[in-house]
């Protein structure tokens, strides 16, 4: 075993570097899937977009420059709106360029938020079971029977409008949904015999949960975050129609939406272009759940 | 039969029902097609029953899905010829290939409960075969022929089975519902995919049994798939042996049992404690090297890189043919070299070793039990006010352990040994009673409160090879967190030697140490849980049937490996199992358990030799044995497990007991016997009858076959 020696040295790899490759693995996988590179790719755009807003943007998104422009405007200064023009004179274009910062922002955030708390109570509930799952399916309930809608208005009335409330709304609506969803896969896992090993070898309640049980569910959170990421964006554009995202002026896709209700008839793009945006993030996440699903599910 | 889709036969009983011939079947996956039987040949004559055995990816099943035309979408017969009663299946249209299936041949597998519908009862199920497949038949008349059939599959009471849900009876009724099922449209042909392994081996006693009436009175021919020589040889005319996709050999049963022309059919039988088989002076042989991939293949013969007597330059040179052996019923052999191999020999490796001399007393264990509360909260129970009822997993457990020994745990499922286990390793606590330790007691100390070198004096092997690893971790990883647990080793440096010298101490090679579990086999896998049971230097490790789930050449290396490991360390070992053969193999004191009490113990000579209990006698019968020369007392038990909610009282085994004396079994608990020092029986019987019993596993007695 003279040849072998050497593995010594590299008998753990490094964390990060793996866990790149294992992504780097699975986009090759997804190269398999139509729809998950469709997803991936319209997904992929935004977030270039996003990360790109000052470059690409042809113009400032709260300069004011011909109210109600239609598209394709060419302004005095020879500047096309190609997107047309707000109420106030703002070039669409740009203020659907620096939205997508906000919601490709908020979005990952306020999802992770919602993982973070879902993940520990739904790993607690179903790895203890008695009195504490039926404690915390009882809170759950409450939450989830509770409008939605209500519960952003009492958020907003509390906090006022702010990128945390986007975040806490979020969190509050999402992780009684996800609890259920790592409940229901801890139940399954907590029966297999790695975890008695853990036991019987003196593993603590938290290296249980969080070494042993959450790796072995990642394959369908991984598919679950991607869906509902697009949730999450619906639910910013959401808050920013009620006007309870982030304070004007900052661009949002949901309060774009909003300001152009009253002039939907004459001034439509104000409407469509934000919805088209919106609706396109949301597609390349769902079609990237898709993806992601069709190649765990072969072999 | 004269609907126009039913096929029509032109074929006399003298011809074979079924005949393959070079049957190939692919399967086509994103790697390309993969070969998974090669060259198959195959006659079933009218109610001749043919097994078909081989370790887990040998095609078996892949050849029976292909008699039954149904291989998926990614799979495919690419040559040879399937013909059924003379006619080739592949020109059969799909219309006739529906009727054919389920009506001419009918498929039993091996978990009854994924072949019945759960929301429809059986009854219904039942009559859809005969209202199916034949016209012109009422309802009632149907119900009839359902009911009758439930009858002949000796089912009691069949009209309230007819009115029951498949989970309101229990799994080996199932099977025989499942049985009715197949045999209700009459079939000429009947596939039996591992019928029995999901059941227990009492259970699997009373279907063996049957299916041998049934072959004899219906006539019907019959392909067995088994793992398990011992019911190809209680069940079987002939035998296919398959390896790697390819048959090896054939042949009649007591040709093939008795006379092996091929090495592998022989590494077989050296892998399966038969009775004789002893570890220390005849230990198992396990084969070396592990099965070929479907795509990796040597060339030549497949099974040459694991035959002690490949002859390189011929093995290797091309295809092997089959070679018929002159003098004997159709006996063939895929072995180049079968006339120079001296078969008599004795087989390489098998040297005797030394006994283990027994230490001091490591684990006592006093008058344990473990109930479990339940609370009803149905209405009856409310009224009666006996809202709290207890299921008592564990009664009155009495046994103790020497170092180094092998003490085993015998018993059926739901028989309280698996909840022993968890009391001891500390998951559960005891209710009463004490299980001293190495001088502490440890019924009370659930795991939290114990201490590291508690916990790593005291380790557990799994079951399931797919479950004991965590698929998340490498190997090694998993690896160095128990040995820093047990606080063997703090320094990463000397962690990570010692993950690699156990890594060398279950002989797997050190680069596994980078590896996640899913690029290891079973057998590797269960490797590597003993490797963890064994990181903290144990005093005593619980094994819960390591090996049930694994092929027998595998689970011969790895049962060898974990007595090696034993021998060396002096480690108490209690071996949880229900498979008797190994037990008597393996185990130096047998503890047999029913309903959550020990009925018998002591030695395994004493255990496996009368005077015996009851329900011992009856287990060691149901023990298929896959030895020719072996005659055994056949007693089949009678119903099904009892509740453990509601255990009968008295004699636990009172309700199934074959040798029931009367009403004292019911009503008053019997007395521990001791009729030899260590030897006791927990039985009403008077001992001097005891003692005057048959015993069970015979050799048989007018010159056997040596």
């Amino acid at each position: 075993m003279a040849d072998t020696v050497n593995t010594k040295t590299a008998a753990s790899p490094g964390g990060l570097r793996g866990l790149l490759r294992s992504m780097i693995g699975g986009l090759g996988l997804l190269r398999e899937s139509t729809i998950g590179m469709i997803g991936f790719g319209l997904v992929f755009v935004w977030a270039l977009v996003a990360l790109f807003a000052p470059l690409i943007s042809p113009l400032s998104p709260t300069a004011q420059i011909q109210p109600f422009a239609p598209p394709g405007t060419v302004t005095e200064t020879g500047q096309t709106l190609w997107l047309g023009a707000d109420q106030l004179g703002r070039d669409v274009l740009s203020r659907i360029i620096y939205g997508s910062r906000t919601v490709l922002f908020y979005a990952p955030i306020a999802t992770f938020c919602a993982y973070f708390v879902g993940c520990i109570f739904g790993l607690l509930a179903g790895y203890l079971g008695g009195w504490v799952d039926d404690l915390l399916n009882r809170v759950a309930d409450i939450i989830l029977a509770f409008p939605v809608l209500v519960l952003y208005v009492v958020i907003i009335v509390l906090i006022g409008p702010s990128g945390l409330n986007i975040i806490l709304a979020v969190t509050f609506a999402s992780a009684p949904g996800i609890m259920r969803i790592v409940r229901g896969l801890t139940l399954d896992l907590r029966n297999r015999d790695y975890i008695a090993a853990a036991q019987t070898s003196g593993a603590s309640l938290s290296w249980i949960l969080f070494v042993e049980l959450l790796p072995n569910a990642r394959g369908p959170l991984i598919v679950d975050a991607c869906l509902r990421m697009g949730y999450v964006i619906i639910t910013i554009g959401v808050l920013g129609f009620l006007g309870l995202g982030l304070p004007p002026p900052t661009p949002d896709w949901g309060s774009m939406v909003a300001q152009s209700r009253a002039m939907i008839t004459f001034a439509p793009w104000m409407a469509i272009f934000p919805a088209i945006a919106i609706s396109s993030l949301v597609l390349g996440f769902n079609l990237l759940a898709d993806g992601i699903r069709e190649i765990s599910l072969r072999d | 039969m004269s609907q126009a889709s039913t096929p029509t036969f032109d074929w006399t009983p003298d011809q074979p029902v079924l005949e393959c011939e070079g049957l190939c079947i692919s399967y086509f996956t994103r790697a390309g097609e993969i070969p998974a039987v090669l060259d198959f040949d195959l006659k079933v004559m009218q109610g001749q029953s043919v097994g078909l055995v081989g370790e887990s990816g040998c095609g078996k099943s892949t050849v029976a899905m292909a008699v039954m035309r149904y291989l998926g979408r990614n799979g495919g017969i690419v040559g040879g010829t399937v013909r059924y009663k003379g006619r080739d299946m592949a020109s059969l249209s799909a219309e006739e290939l529906r009727q054919l299936r389920g009506g001419e041949i009918a498929m039993i597998y091996q978990e009854p409960m994924a072949s019945l519908n759960p929301s429809m009862t059986l009854g219904r199920q039942l009559m859809e075969v005969p209202l199916n497949h034949e016209s012109g038949i009422s309802e009632k008349e149907a119900h009839e022929r359902a009911a009758q059939m439930l009858a002949d599959v000796k089912l009691p009471d069949p009209e309230r089975v007819m009115r029951a849900y498949p989970h309101q009876i229990s799994g080996g009724q199932q099977q025989r519902v499942v049985i009715a099922m197949a045999l209700l449209s009459q079939p000429s042909l009947l596939l039996l995919d591992e019928p029995t392994t999901a059941l227990d081996v009492t259970v699997e006693a009373g279907i063996v049994e049957l299916i041998g009436e049934i072959a004899a009175r219906f006539n019907t021919s019959m392909i067995y798939i088994s793992h398990n020589l011992g019911l190809i040889l209680e069940t079987c005319d002939r035998i296919n042996v398959m390896y790697s996709g390819v048959v090896v050999e054939e042949g009649s049963v007591e040709e093939v049992f008795d006379r092996m022309r091929h090495p592998y059919t022989r590494g077989l039988f050296n892998c399966i404690p038969l009775p004789g088989a002893d570890k220390n002076a005849r230990p198992l042989i396990p084969i070396v090297g592990q099965l070929p991939l479907p795509h990796e293949r040597p060339q030549g013969c497949y099974f040459g890189p694991r035959c002690e007597f490949f002859e390189g330059g011929r093995c290797d040179a091309g295809p092997i043919p089959m070679e018929t052996i002159p003098d004997q019923t159709g006996h063939r052999t895929r072995c180049l070299r079968w006339q120079e191999i001296d078969w008599d020999a004795k087989a390489r490796g098998s040297d005797a070793g030394e006994e283990i001399d027994e230490g001091e007393v490591v684990l006592r264990v006093d008058s344990l039990r473990k109930y479990y509360e339940v609370r009803d909260s149905s209405i009856a129970a409310l009224i009666s006010g006996k809202r709290l009822r207890h299921v008592k997993a564990n009664e009155r457990i009495t046994f103790d352990a020497r170092e180094g020994q092998t003490v085993a745990i015998v018993g059926e499922s739901g028989c309280g040994k698996s909840t022993f286990a968890k009391v001891l390793m500390g998951l559960e606590t005891a209710t009463e009673g004490s299980i001293a330790f190495r001088e502490a007691d440890l019924a009370d100390k659930p795991i939290e409160k114990r201490s590291a070198a508690e916990i790593a004096s005291m380790q557990m092997v799994f079951q399931n090879p797919f479950d004991t690893l965590n698929p998340s971790h490498t190997i090694g990883g998993q690896l160095a967190r128990v040995i820093k647990k047990f606080g063997v080793e703090k320094d990463p440096a000397k962690v990570r030697q010692r993950v690699l010298e156990l890594l060398d101490l279950v002989k797997l090679p050190r680069e596994f140490a980078r590896r996640r579990p899913r690029q290891l086999s079973g057998g590797q896998k269960q490797r590597v849980g003993i490797a963890r049971a064994f990181a903290g230097n144990p005093k005593m490790v619980v094994a819960d049937e390591p090996v049930s789930a694994l092929d027998v050449s595998v689970a011969a290396a790895v049962t060898s490996l974990l007595t090696d490991i034993q021998r060396s360390y002096r480690t108490t070992l209690l071996f949880i199992s229900h498979d008797l053969s190994l037990v008597r193999y393996l185990a130096d004191r047998v503890v047999v358990m029913y309903l959550g009490h020990i009925v018998e113990q002591g030695t395994t000579d004493e255990v496996f030799s009368p005077p015996y209990h009851p329900y011992t006698e009856a287990l060691l019968s149901a023990v298929p044995i896959a030895d020719t020369s072996i005659e055994k007392k056949r007693i089949i038990l009678e119903g099904a497990l009892p509740s453990v909610l509601n255990p009968p009282k008295g004699c636990p085994f009172n309700t199934r007991c074959h040798r029931k004396i009367g009403r004292i079994c019911e009503t008053e608990v019997p007395p521990m016997v001791e009729t030899e020092p260590g030897h006791v029986i927990a039985c009403h019987i008077p001992e001097e009858e005891l003692r005057a019993m048959d015993p069970v596993i015979a050799e048989k007695r007018p010159a056997a076959a040596e």
